[in-house]
């Protein structure tokens, strides 16, 4: 294995490109690295993009803030702005792992790594953010839920890397939150995530919402049932048992060491339910 | 493999050394460079035996790749008492039966210093979230706790009377 | 015992029963202590392990010989480099190495040693090794159901009558007890009869398994080891290879917790036979997973319990039948889990049977009270079930029905003077019992209990020139137990616990000494100390009798100092401790004492514990908001560490009744050998965990002490499940209680 730290997004993807065999990319590599000590990833190459400049910044963009692809968690939680704008979002990252693995872990490579439990990714997906992609055929932008392929897999091509998160800015009225479940208070891989961001307007109904789940399919489902379930309402008690009933009905998980279909199935709607109420309490303060 | 010259400063000592590209820091501290106290439990970041503070913020360094450090900071727990006087942490650690084993010591006791630093006055609540990710088997933390929280104590006491 | 009269439980102590800084803290804390992988030397080699990935697997053969060719690959073991044996090393050493069979998902097949790890790791890829996959039993219920596949072909239950013509998994089958619960139960009032099953639990020690072993070409090898008993290394690398026990000289490292589970040999063996086959020091060390997947976890059982009661609150019966898996292996704790079961209880009629069955999962290991957690929790549940069925409150039905001295106890032997009614007593008048439940909790209570053992130990004592004293221990120090060592000896002596300093002394510094565990420590090398103590004070007191011209019987040794014994006995200033060190070279030499002894007499442990723990109804999420640990440790020696132990074995307990457990797939592989997904409990998981320390004396002690390190994992199990019911309605019948069973069971209660 060769390890490299290239200065620019030019150099990084020129050397993702020219890789012949397995070639990575390292950001916080809390995932990687636990992967590579296992040997189910052996890479040839990997690419380090923390001395690029701008991986570690946030910075405020068209009302919203882009996110370098090296920005670890905890300094996510340390930015004000960003925690006042989209809460939930904010909360997610900083659910992945200890503290320790907040210093290192970022919300790109928990996109990346494609683990359909991923805590970040229903949370930016409901909050509608995009990733920006380089590599040798130039740059585009893609929504969050159209990166992940399935369990481990993107949609990637060679060379390629994503070099930030954008978060859009947040209309008013607005509220984001994301939930999961695990068994134990930390450390814990999500068992169900759920994540609700709405906007009301003036007379408190709800006039957008987009719900995603977390670890109840082979990739993180945007469930735009449930989000119908709130639009046009006032999110009353009724509108949110709709929404968690939709939320179940979504749910496709399997049984596994973390827990069972059934009961994915349940708390997939008691999270986005739970969820949708602090989202809305959100957007109503 | 090729192995990969690096420059860095330990505990504020510049260090100089060799490794490989796949090798953690966790691997570099203990095998080339003699500081055993952090310690390997587990090598998946579960554990935070291996916690070190890596510019300014915690980590494991079970999952830092050495050729990472190249101009950077690293702090151990060999680097936490100044000389003959110990950390008021380690003071309270000892003071308060807060290990057994003593095996997740070194990685609980960076781990807190970390947290005083940010945090001078945490509620128990803060300090039993922010070490989640240092596992002891053999005290329940109950003590480990007690420590933390009568080391905060102190340490504001002390700044206070500065 | 008592060894002297001036020790009686009665006496006042002075140092014993303070709280002292540890003597191995400063090294602890600055990261200086050395543990098991901190060591290293020169010119050493990295071993490692290949291991099985089937649970069930002929051998069929393996070829190395890619893997020798690679460069600084220097050696590789496989069973051809260990001799067969038929004595009580067997088992041990088929689970060191696979002979024919790989038995379950981790089991070793080779091992390789190399200049480097990585160099290792290659190699590990490169060794060939032809299986033919045979199907896998993980299940203590599958493994004795008849068609079950058999592990081995000629294991006939042992224990029944007639003898059994057709193999099966089941190793033995055990009975206890006394009168006929028969006729028990057809007095009773109320019976309940109920099935539990406990997921197997893994120690969880935070070190892994590590060692260094140098074999010299003479013959003469050292190893450095974290381990729980230096001698019992000694003993099974030295026969396991062929060696005089003299050759070998094991030193114990500082160990990283260990629980029961460093109690045997899994590397150490390889590790030397490697060191012996390439005439360099090999070092191994164990990844964390395969901690779990290759050492001892404890049992999965399967347990029912019925108990029998009359309108007054009397048990009138009581029986259980256990069945506990432990590997592949006969050996399961069972026979402790049935003779545990309903040890808290004063029963006239009291029956037990365990079934030791062998399953593709790896060797059981000792686990802090080995056994008796899984076959409390049934007991406990159905003690409380009983309680409610007669309208009586569940403390007090255990009051009514608790041990005493005198009672005969359900394994055999009749008590004496015992802790359970007094942990009781504390119980009821706890802050935490006298306050309400908190809104939303419930709240569960249980007892437990251990035998705690004694054995065969040695200590040194030795006098240094200026009065301080160096004592040495056979016994490893898991927990902080060289502070209590040290207080039992400047107690004894009479001199401060400054001027007492421990060291574990390596296998050819002392004479054998069996290996921590049993809650044994504290007990037994506390009781050689306080021995070689009055050897040494006796010796004091002849160097101040030779000095003051009187007769040795003339003088005695009080609070630090030899006098005169009497008026009769002349007018002499008192010599100190430090004054007769001083002049020992010219009154007779050095002043040493020493004790090997086989302590008896261990002095059974009880404990009580509360609950108060809520439960999220719609995920089945829980929370313990409050957790008090009431247990009787004799004399608490060092009363910190002996709250350190009862709140350590409440967590692991907490933690097995909760969430960890042993996954396997349908071909019978670990699902979880690691942190991530074996979820022993973190910070934030637990609220304090207040501690009310009972203190009845054993006599079997001369200081009174009783083991304290077991106890207290037991009773979590029943706590915690009865806390459950009182919460939510639901008695559980599996540990662990995690959320999707606890949502399962509310949807089942839901649809009744």
């Amino acid at each position: 294995m060769r390890y490299e730290s290239p200065g620019t997004v030019a150099d990084a993807v020129a050397m993702l490109a020219a890789e012949a065999g397995i070639a990575k990319v390292l950001a916080g590599g809390t995932d990687l690295l636990v992967q590579t000590r296992s040997g189910m990833v052996e890479p040839d190459l990997v690419v380090d993009l923390k001395r690029i400049p701008g991986m570690l910044d946030i910075q405020a963009e068209d009302g919203g803030f882009r996110i370098g692809a090296g920005v670890s968690c905890a300094a996510l939680g340390e930015h004000d702005e960003l925690k006042a704008m989209w809460p939930g979002v904010v909360e997610a990252a900083n659910l992945i792992g200890s503290t320790q693995v907040q210093g290192r872990a970022t919300m790109t490579g928990n996109l990346c790594n494609a683990s359909p439990a991923a805590d970040s990714v229903p949370a930016m997906i409901a909050a509608g953010a995009t990733v920006r992609i380089e590599g040798p055929n130039g740059d585009r932008d893609i929504a969050v839920e159209d990166l992940a392929a399935g369990p481990g897999k993107t949609t990637l091509e060679k060379g390629e890397m994503v070099t930030s998160v954008f978060l859009p800015g947040r209309p008013a009225n607005s509220g984001d939150a994301y939930l999961r479940f695990i068994p134990r208070t930390e450390m814990d891989i999500a068992v169900v995530g759920a994540a609700v961001s709405l906007t009301l307007d003036d007379a408190g109904a709800c006039t957008a919402a987009r719900v995603s789940l977390g670890a109840v399919a082979p990739r993180a489902l945007l469930v735009e049932d449930a989000a119908k379930a709130l639009i046009g309402t006032k999110v009353d008690d009724d509108a949110m048992e709709k929404l968690a009933a939709a939320c179940s009905a979504a749910a496709s998980p399997i049984d596994d060491k973390r827990g069972t279909v059934a009961f994915r199935v349940d708390v997939a709607g008691v999270l986005a339910r739970r969820a949708c109420g602090i989202a809305l309490s959100r957007a109503r303060s | 493999m090729s192995g990969k010259t690096v420059t860095t400063t330990i505990n504020g000592d510049a260090v100089e050394f060799v490794c490989g590209a796949d090798e953690t820091l966790l691997d570099t501290l203990r095998d080339r460079l003699g500081l055993t106290g952090s310690k390997e439990g587990c090598g998946t970041g579960d554990c935070g035996a291996c916690s070190v503070v890596l510019d300014g913020r915690l980590v494991c360094s079970c999952l830092v790749l050495a050729a990472e450090v190249e101009g950077r900071t690293v702090e151990t727990i060999e680097g936490m008492a100044s000389g003959e006087e110990l950390h008021p942490l380690q003071t309270k650690f000892i003071e308060h039966a807060a290990l057994q084993c003593g095996i997740c010591t070194p990685g609980f006791l960076v781990a807190a210093k970390s947290l005083l630093d940010r945090n001078p006055d945490p509620t128990e609540t803060e300090v039993r979230y922010w070490l989640a990710g240092n596992l002891c088997r053999c005290t329940g933390y109950d003590k480990i706790v007690r420590a933390v929280m009568d080391a905060a104590r102190e340490l504001r006491e002390a700044k206070n009377a500065a | 015992m008592p060894l002297d009269e001036t020790l009686t439980n009665e006496r006042k102590f002075k140092v014993v029963g303070t709280r002292p800084n540890r003597p191995d803290g400063i090294d602890k804390v600055t990261g200086r202590a050395r543990y098991g992988a901190d060591m290293t030397m020169p010119g050493m080699l990295w071993g490692m392990i290949l291991r099985s990935p089937h649970a069930h697997a002929r051998i069929k053969g393996i070829d190395a010989s890619k893997a020798l060719a690679l460069s600084g690959v220097k050696a590789v073991v496989t069973a051809e480099d260990f001799e067969m044996r038929d004595d009580d090393l067997r088992d041990t050493l088929i689970n060191v190495m696979a002979r024919d069979k790989a038995l379950y998902d981790g089991h070793t097949v080779a091992a390789v040693a190399a200049t480097s790890k990585s160099i290792a790791k290659k190699a590990l890829k490169l060794i060939e090794v032809d299986y033919d996959v045979l199907p896998a039993v993980v299940d203590e219920n599958a493994a004795m159901a008849p068609d079950a596949p058999l592990l081995y072909d000629d294991m006939f239950t042992q224990g029944v009558d007639p003898a059994p013509t057709k193999p099966s998994n089941v190793a033995n089958v055990l009975e206890f007890g006394h009168g006929d619960v028969e006729a028990g139960f057809a007095k009773a009032d109320v019976v309940i009869e109920r099935t539990f099953k406990t997921g197997a639990t893994h120690q969880g020690y935070i070190e892994p398994h590590a060692c260094v072993a140098s074999y010299n070409p003479d013959g003469y090898a050292e190893m450095w080891v974290c381990t729980q008993g230096h001698f019992m290394i000694r003993d099974n690398c030295a026969r396991l290879l062929g060696m005089d026990l003299s050759r070998l000289r094991v030193t114990a490292s500082e160990i990283g917790g260990g629980f029961g589970g460093k109690t045997t040999v899994f590397i150490e063996p390889v590790a030397l036979a490697l060191s012996k086959k390439t005439g360099r020091p090999v070092k191994i060390v164990m990844s964390r997973d395969e901690v779990f997947r290759a050492t001892g976890p404890t049992s999965s059982s399967t347990n029912r319990v019925k108990i029998g009661a009359t309108k007054d609150g009397r048990i009138v019966a009581a029986e259980a039948e256990l069945r506990y898996q432990g590997g592949p292996f006969a050996g399961s704790p069972v026979e402790w889990g049935a003779m545990t079961a309903f040890a808290c209880y004063d029963l006239e009629n009291v029956k037990t049977v365990g079934y030791d069955v062998v399953c593709n999962r790896p060797k059981q290991a000792a686990y802090r009270a080995p056994g008796a957690p899984m076959i409390a929790f049934g007991v406990e549940s159905v003690m409380d079930d009983v309680a409610h069925e007669l309208g009586m409150d569940p403390v007090d039905f255990r009051i009514l029905n608790q041990a005493k001295e005198g009672t005969k106890s359900s394994y055999g032997p009749t008590y004496g003077p015992i802790g359970i009614a007094a942990c009781l007593d504390a119980l009821k008048h706890s802050d935490h019992y006298q306050s309400p439940v908190p809104e939303g909790c419930g709240r569960g209570t249980a007892v437990g209990f251990w035998f705690n053992f004694g054995g065969q130990t040695c200590v040194g004592l030795n006098v240094n020139e200026d009065g301080t004293v160096t004592i040495q221990l056979g016994t490893q120090d898991i927990g902080g137990s060289r502070a209590s060592m040290c207080l039992m000896t400047a107690e004894a002596l009479g001199i401060p616990y400054e001027d007492v300093r421990a060291v574990n002394a390596d296998t050819s510094a002392i004479g054998f000494t069996e290996t921590t565990e049993g809650s044994r420590t504290t007990f037994s090398s506390g009781m050689a100390l306080i021995k070689a103590a009055g050897e040494t004070t006796k010796k004091m007191c002849a160097r101040a009798a030779k000095v003051w011209g009187i007769p040795e019987e003339a003088v005695e040794w009080v609070d630090g100092a030899a006098r005169p014994a009497g008026d009769n006995a002349g007018k002499f200033d008192p010599m100190t401790f430090k004054e007769i060190a001083a002049i020992a070279h010219s009154t007779g030499g050095p002043i040493a004492g020493h004790s090997e002894i086989n302590a008896e007499n261990a002095g059974e442990g009880f404990a009580a514990h509360i609950c108060d723990l809520k439960v999220d109804p719609e995920t089945g999420f829980t929370e313990v908001v409050r957790y008090t640990v009431i247990q009787d440790a004799g004399k608490a020696v060092h009363p910190s560490y002996v709250e350190g132990q009862m709140q350590g074995a409440a967590a692991q307990g907490i933690g097995w009744a909760l969430n960890e457990e042993y996954i396997y797939s349908e071909d019978g592989r670990l699902q979880n050998p690691g942190f991530l997904d074996y979820r022993i409990p973190v910070c934030s998981d637990l609220p304090m965990l207040e501690t009310v320390i009972v203190e009845v004396p054993n006599p079997g002690h001369p200081f009174g002490v009783r083991g304290v390190g077991e106890t207290s994992i037991v009773p979590p199990l029943g706590a915690i499940g009865n806390a459950v019911r009182n919460a939510t309605g639901m008695r559980m019948l599996e540990t662990p209680m995690s959320p999707p069973r606890l949502v399962a069971a509310f949807r089942e209660a839901a649809k009744a």
